[in-house]
């Protein structure tokens, strides 16, 4: 509460990484992500380069690395994905620490695991660095359609709302003696998802109703508008 | 009499489901009063301010803001001139910033610059909230942001403040803050509301709206202090609460 920069994935600083113009690090963001894909895989020491790069401007935003690495873990089951690879691919079989892997495979999970890692961690970067709100302008001045980027504000103004009210009836769920372990008990989670998606949904008539009560007529102010 | 600035006459109406909310309502606000609108629960308080401003459209009847009716073409107008806090302030407060939210209002009106810099700080100043500027109103405590989402409508510079349940969810203090704040604002005010002790202390005047049709209309304190009509309305006071004890304010 009362807290001026709240966004779980945002760090609050004043480093020259936090004081880019949000879409410069948007357009950065991009163009790294495609150096990053196109480079083939066999490149290792370009990866490296890669990561160096990005390890600078980490180091440069003062964003704590353990902030980073943790929130790192979103990539996990993706990571598991790529795990697989080297057991179930076709190709050359090589043996690595005493088991026999698909070398194609093999090369395909490192593949997968580089260039998804320098994807999560640059995004991550971006956004411990940027507001939403900046990041809402820079998307703005970058001429992406306004609607895309209305609607992009209105998911982040309500993201909190809703994971609230999930968690209030998660609580409320709980209270009355429901466990996610007990698989007969599955099916509420589903209706408790078609509640959560009414109760969205009519949300979302109630501030439509409240923005044309302000004479909202279909053209919303400019996210930048201080 | 000049002209009232709400005129409400034989206002009907029913949802496309069938369900008829309003059997022709009738009621005048005149400029500057402070006006408390009572009802249990499905009386038809909501759907009577949802057609203040044009929001639904009268089956039958019709409703006029100082002069001008709501249809149409008018729209625009109306909508500055009848500002509505609706009950959850999440639903009222969508920008990135309190600033720009406050602003939302009078932008839509086709200000900008100074004057709209003017209009959004005058509005937070009323409500105590200028500090706040900058601030994404969600990160906010609930008693702020009810007070924001009432400058958002005080920026349109309304003749007429409709308050849904201002009230609710609120803690004591907050509360009275409100309380406060309403009473310093020179605007004719239309508050629906539960809270009968708050209708006492801020409107003079009382209406009872109960299955779609004003039933009582008169002083506050002579309407909660008539027992009959109280319980055949489905209200009551807290306990503990008595008027009479308080005195005619």
């Amino acid at each position: 509460m009362g807290a001026a920069h709240g966004h779980r994935l945002h760090y609050h600083g004043h480093s020259p990484v936090h004081r880019w113009p949000a879409h410069l690090k948007v357009l950065g963001l991009l163009g790294f992500m495609v150096v990053v894909v196109a480079t083939p895989k066999e490149w290792f020491a370009a990866f490296g380069v890669y990561l160096v790069v990005l390890g600078a401007v980490v180091a440069l935003s003062r964003v704590p690395p353990t902030y980073l690495l943790k929130r790192l873990v979103i990539e996990v089951p993706f990571l598991l994905f790529a795990l697989l690879l080297p057991f179930v691919a076709q190709g050359p079989q090589i043996e690595v620490l005493g088991l026999t892997v698909s070398e194609h495979g093999l090369l395909a999970a490192w593949g997968l695991l580089a260039k998804g890692t320098l994807g999560v961690l640059a995004s991550l970067t971006l956004a411990a660095t940027t507001e939403p709100h900046d990041l809402l302008a820079g998307l703005e001045r970058l001429r992406l359609p306004a609607q895309l980027v209305e609607i992009m504000a209105f998911m982040i103004r309500y993201l909190d709302v809703v994971t609230d009210e999930m968690q209030r009836m998660k609580v409320a769920r709980t209270s009355r003696g429901f466990s996610a372990r007990n698989p007969t008990h599955w099916p509420v989670v589903a209706r408790s998802a078609g509640a959560l998606f009414i109760r969205s949904y009519e949300r979302g008539e109630r501030v439509h109703l409240a923005m044309l009560s302000r004479g909202y007529d279909g053209r919303m102010p400019r996210q930048g508008h201080r | 009499m000049s002209v009232p600035v709400l005129d409400v006459r034989g206002l009907a109406f029913a949802y496309p489901d069938g369900h008829q909310a309003l059997y022709g309502v009738d009621l005048r606000v005149e400029q500057g009063e402070r006006v408390a609108l009572l009802g249990p629960n499905g009386a038809g308080k909501t759907t009577l301010v949802l057609h203040l401003n044009g929001i639904l459209t009268p089956g039958r009847g019709e409703v006029t803001v100082s002069g001008l009716p709501v249809s149409g073409e008018h729209l625009r107008e109306i909508r500055r001139r009848v500002g509505i806090v609706f009950q959850d302030p999440d639903d009222q407060l969508f920008m990135g910033t309190v600033r720009a939210d406050v602003g939302f209002g009078p932008v839509n009106l086709g200000l900008a610059g100074a004057e709209l810099d003017r209009r959004v700080m005058h509005a937070l100043d009323l409500v105590g909230m200028a500090d706040y500027a900058d601030r994404p109103p969600h990160h906010l405590s609930f008693g702020q942001r009810r007070r924001v989402a009432v400058a958002t409508v005080l920026a349109m510079e309304p003749e007429i403040l409709v308050l849904d349940e201002p009230s609710s969810n609120l803690d004591p203090a907050s509360r009275r803050e409100l309380a406060d704040i309403v009473r310093s604002l020179d605007v004719t005010v239309l508050m629906v509301t539960h809270d009968l002790p708050y209708a006492l202390e801020l409107c003079p005047r009382s209406l009872i709206l109960h299955d779609g049709s004003v039933v009582a209309d008169g002083a506050t304190y002579d309407v909660l202090t008539d027992d009959a009509l109280m319980r055949a309305n489905r209200l009551e006071l807290p306990f503990g609460f008595d008027p009479r004890t308080i005195g005619t304010p």
